[in-house]
């Protein structure tokens, strides 16, 4: 046998000894290369797999769910007790609850889902997906791999309405799974509170789940948006009466922001007081004062970047004002 | 959304293309700014509920028919007839649509009260079905309730006490039928439709009938005139099998039940069969080099033993029900949706890659005869209107026709190969010289009725098949087959595709137009 017949033999592999010296793999042979494209077929416009298309499917097979379980529980609970010291109210407000749940809370920190996800008691937080901005977690392969893997997250549209991500959240609703929900659509740009987006409202109202409302207090001095490095200090997670969705989506957008404001009052004076302010219709809102720029930042407090200071409890938040 | 099929210009830029070569497929480069591919539509969606569909056909007929569930009474004689294991190509996973339809017929029967129940596999003048093979089309719970109690039968063409003479057509042809279906009250004929010769009343006139029947439509002039026989109102065969059709019509009431498939032909392990190369990915390139090389390793009979326990995933895209001609018209209409693709014009010459298998070699060889039905009698006749390559042009069939044969299910085949074309390859010789002979021979009759073989006359009717295209073609050239067993058919051996296109231009001239018909997945050219 000749080598040429050994070559045809062996087809493309054999005819690899007739290249003089493939300097990268785009000179190998089809198909140990990747084919060309004829020149009279228009190239069809490329999909991502990123953003909103990335698929999340395989981060809740049961053995990516068991290593989240070992990864949230030795890692990152520990983690975020060290850097937050979060205390929890309110759990027992909706221990009677059956799932799925929507559970909606106010945004200022990356901290946030990590510590919702540790305070959240048993069987909630390992049966939890959070909704998380497809423009910005699931910008590239490895970022997006890993807020899979580590929050359950899935990707949704935060710039436009878009029905993909709804029934995306619908029908995880309906395979059982809890969410996580931050109405205000994205992190304080400020330290305050955001005006509700319908996203939580519209789900609860299609869906007929209640929504649980959670208030966050305090990670947005230990990593406000924009902070090049993380503060340690304490934190505190109220969460609300489950609110069933028997309202309009518009009133219920407006009843669930009330709810976390009053919650936010809560976490900053006490049950009772929040309660007749919340009864009054007095709840200050958790988007601050309406007043200037900097007054607005003035009532924050110092920041955490003051050292020392910071710890004073006078120095503490200062809205609401307290009565 | 699926895409329609599509032709391609080849340029210099348009990566080698697969082509099939019977258990295994070579990457060619066809020559530049003259050469095309035809590429099958993609696949339908199927039905989502396809045995709610059923019912809803059954009780909603279509033309002149009643729903099944009055058609059906007690004390009434029942036949279910189907189609036999020639059909679909690749077998189909379980359940194959057989049984779905044949099931829910069932369930109407039994609510009806019908005790007298027979199924009968409608060979014609096919090998008989295997148990196993019975077990596959109809399913276990159908297989184990009639096969014992002997009310799963398989038509036997030459079984005289079994066949009832029902007279002649107006043009003299002979209705010769199965007693138990000349004697039912109801036949209820359960079909696949794969490809658009398929169906109608060529399903009881070739299925259920005798070789004195069959005979007056699978025959040289029929079939030099079925033009193509993909395309009914063309087709001589058609109509012959429509005169007859409607002949029995008169006598029995038949319920046709048609069904047709996407063209998902090939497991998604091996989607590169499939997919257009230019849009091959990494696996699709890794699946291709990893199984082409294995191949390269393995005995034909390994091979083919791979080959063909391939279980296509093609599912059930329509089902319709009642008067044979509504019915077939409403499942072409179906079928066009599938597999049509318009081509401008003919070419000097075409090209086919010819897969493993076809109707006649299901678990079997496809022996030289079937190398010449498959390219010359099917690939040929895909097409309406006109042949993909103009008259006097040049068909290049690749495929490795070796000169075997399955003992068991083709000894007709080897003396007609043996004898037969030693002698001659003119198909009207052949005919008038050899054919009775052949199909009256007391020891094929014999294998044909009692063991797997089929019937003798059918190596005849492969090559009667190509009739059409041995008049149209100017030469026949087969890459890569055995040389002896090519010649011995009167075609051109050739080792290369490149080796062909050279020979192809002593009879059509330097760079002549290609088209590269790239089936399967099955297709219908619509030639313009």
């Amino acid at each position: 046998m000749s080598i040429s017949e050994v070559r045809e033999r062996l087809g493309p592999l054999g005819r690899l000894g007739n290249l003089r010296r493939p300097s990268s793999l785009r000179d190998l042979p089809f198909p140990l290369s990747a084919p060309t494209w004829p020149a009279s077929v228009p190239r069809p416009p490329k999909r991502s797999t990123l953003g909103v298309n990335y698929g999340t499917e395989w981060a809740r097979r049961y053995p990516v769910r068991l290593a989240r379980a070992a990864w949230t529980d030795m890692l990152t609970r520990p983690l975020v007790n060290a850097v937050a010291q979060p205390s929890v109210e309110g759990l027992e407000r909706f221990e009677a609850v059956v799932g799925p749940v929507i559970f909606a809370a106010n945004h200022s920190s990356h901290l946030d889902t990590p510590l919702v996800l540790s305070v959240l008691p048993e069987p909630w937080r390992h049966k939890i997906v959070t909704l998380a901005a497809a423009d910005y977690f699931f910008d590239s392969r490895l970022k997006a791999a890993y807020f899979a893997f580590a929050l359950n997250a899935v990707p949704i549209e935060r710039i436009k309405v878009s029905s993909d991500s709804a029934s995306r959240a619908q029908s995880l609703i309906a395979d059982g799974w809890n969410l996580l929900i931050f109405p205000e659509g994205g992190r304080s740009p400020d330290g305050w509170g955001q005006a509700h987006r319908g996203g939580a409202a519209w789900l609860a109202a299609r869906t007929g789940r209640p929504i649980v409302p959670v208030h966050i207090k305090g990670t947005g001095r230990l990593l406000p948006r924009g902070a090049k490095r993380i503060y340690t200090g304490k934190t505190k997670v109220t969460f609300g009466a489950p609110i069933i969705p028997d309202l309009p989506a518009r009133k219920l957008v407006s009843h669930l922001e009330k709810a976390i404001a009053a919650l936010g009052d809560e976490a900053t004076t006490d049950w009772w007081s929040a309660r007749s302010r919340a009864a009054k219709g007095t709840t200050p809102p958790l988007t601050g004062p309406d007043a200037s720029a900097w007054r607005r930042a003035w009532a924050l407090g110092p920041s955490p970047k003051d050292g020392a200071r910071r710890r004073s409890p006078a120095d503490e938040k200062r809205w609401p004002p307290k009565p | 959304m699926p895409r329609p099929g599509f032709v391609l210009e080849v340029d210099r830029s348009t990566p080698p293309v697969l082509i099939w070569h019977g258990e295994g497929f070579r990457l060619e480069r066809l020559p530049a700014d003259r050469s095309r591919v035809v590429y099958a539509p993609e696949p339908l969606a199927p039905l989502r509920d396809p045995d709610a569909a059923i019912r809803q056909a059954l009780v909603e007929p279509i033309g002149d028919s009643a729903p099944l569930p009055e058609l059906l009474h007690a004390g009434m004689r029942l036949t279910i007839a189907f189609d036999d294991l020639s059909l679909p190509l690749p077998p189909m996973r379980r359940p194959d649509n057989r049984q779905r339809v044949i099931e829910a017929v069932l369930e109407m029967a039994a609510a009806a009260g019908v005790d007298d129940v027979v199924l009968i596999a409608a060979l014609g003048l096919h090998r008989r079905m295997t148990d196993a093979e019975l077990r596959h089309a109809l399913g276990d719970r159908i297989f184990d309730a009639f096969a014992p109690h002997g009310a799963l039968l398989q038509h036997d063409a030459e079984d005289p006490s079994e066949l009832v003479m029902l007279g002649k057509t107006e043009k003299g042809e002979d209705v010769e039928v199965n007693r138990r279906v000349a004697e039912s009250d109801l036949l209820v004929y359960v079909n696949i439709n794969l490809v658009a010769m398929d169906g109608g009343h060529k399903s009881t006139s070739t299925g259920l009938m005798s070789y004195r029947s069959v005979r007056h439509h699978h025959n040289v002039k029929t079939l030099q005139h079925s033009r193509s026989l993909m395309d009914r109102p063309n087709s001589e065969l058609h109509s012959s099998a429509w005169r007859i059709g409607r002949f029995l019509g008169k006598h029995v009431k038949v319920f046709q039940i048609e069904t047709t498939l996407n063209n998902d032909a090939f497991p998604s392990q091996m989607a590169f069969l499939q997919k257009r190369e230019w849009e091959w990915d990494v696996r699709d390139r890794a699946t291709f080099l990893a199984t082409s090389r294995g191949l390269d390793v393995l005995s034909p009979a390994a091979k083919r033993s791979i080959f063909h326990s391939i279980l296509a995933p093609q599912a059930m895209t329509s089902v319709q029900a009642g008067e044979v001609e509504a019915v077939h018209a409403s499942t072409i209409e179906a079928l066009h949706r599938q597999q049509l693709v318009d081509v401008e014009g003919q070419s000097d010459v075409v090209i086919f890659g010819l897969p493993h298998v076809g109707p006649y070699n299901v678990n079997s060889i496809m022996n030289p005869l079937l190398v010449m039905c498959m390219s010359l009698g099917y690939f040929f006749n895909f097409y309406i209107g006109k042949p993909l390559v103009r008259p006097g042009g040049v068909v290049i069939v690749s495929h490795p026709t070796p000169w075997a044969f399955h003992p068991v299910h083709h000894p007709s085949y080897i003396d007609f190969f043996e004898e037969v074309l030693s002698a001659t390859t003119d198909p009207l010789q052949i005919e008038k010289v050899y054919e009775e002979r052949f199909a009256t021979d007391e020891w094929y009759r014999h294998l044909y009725r009692t063991s797997y073989a089929y019937h003798g006359v059918h190596p005849f009717y492969m090559w009667y098949w190509g009739a059409h295209a041995l008049e149209h073609a100017g030469a026949t050239i087969i890459v890569g087959g055995n040389r002896k067993a090519v010649r011995r058919m009167g075609f051109k051996p050739a080792t290369t595709l490149a080796d062909a296109l050279e020979m192809a231009e002593d009879q059509v001239g330097r760079d002549p137009t290609i088209t590269y018909f790239r089936c399967p997945p099955v297709m219908l050219a619509n030639v313009h």
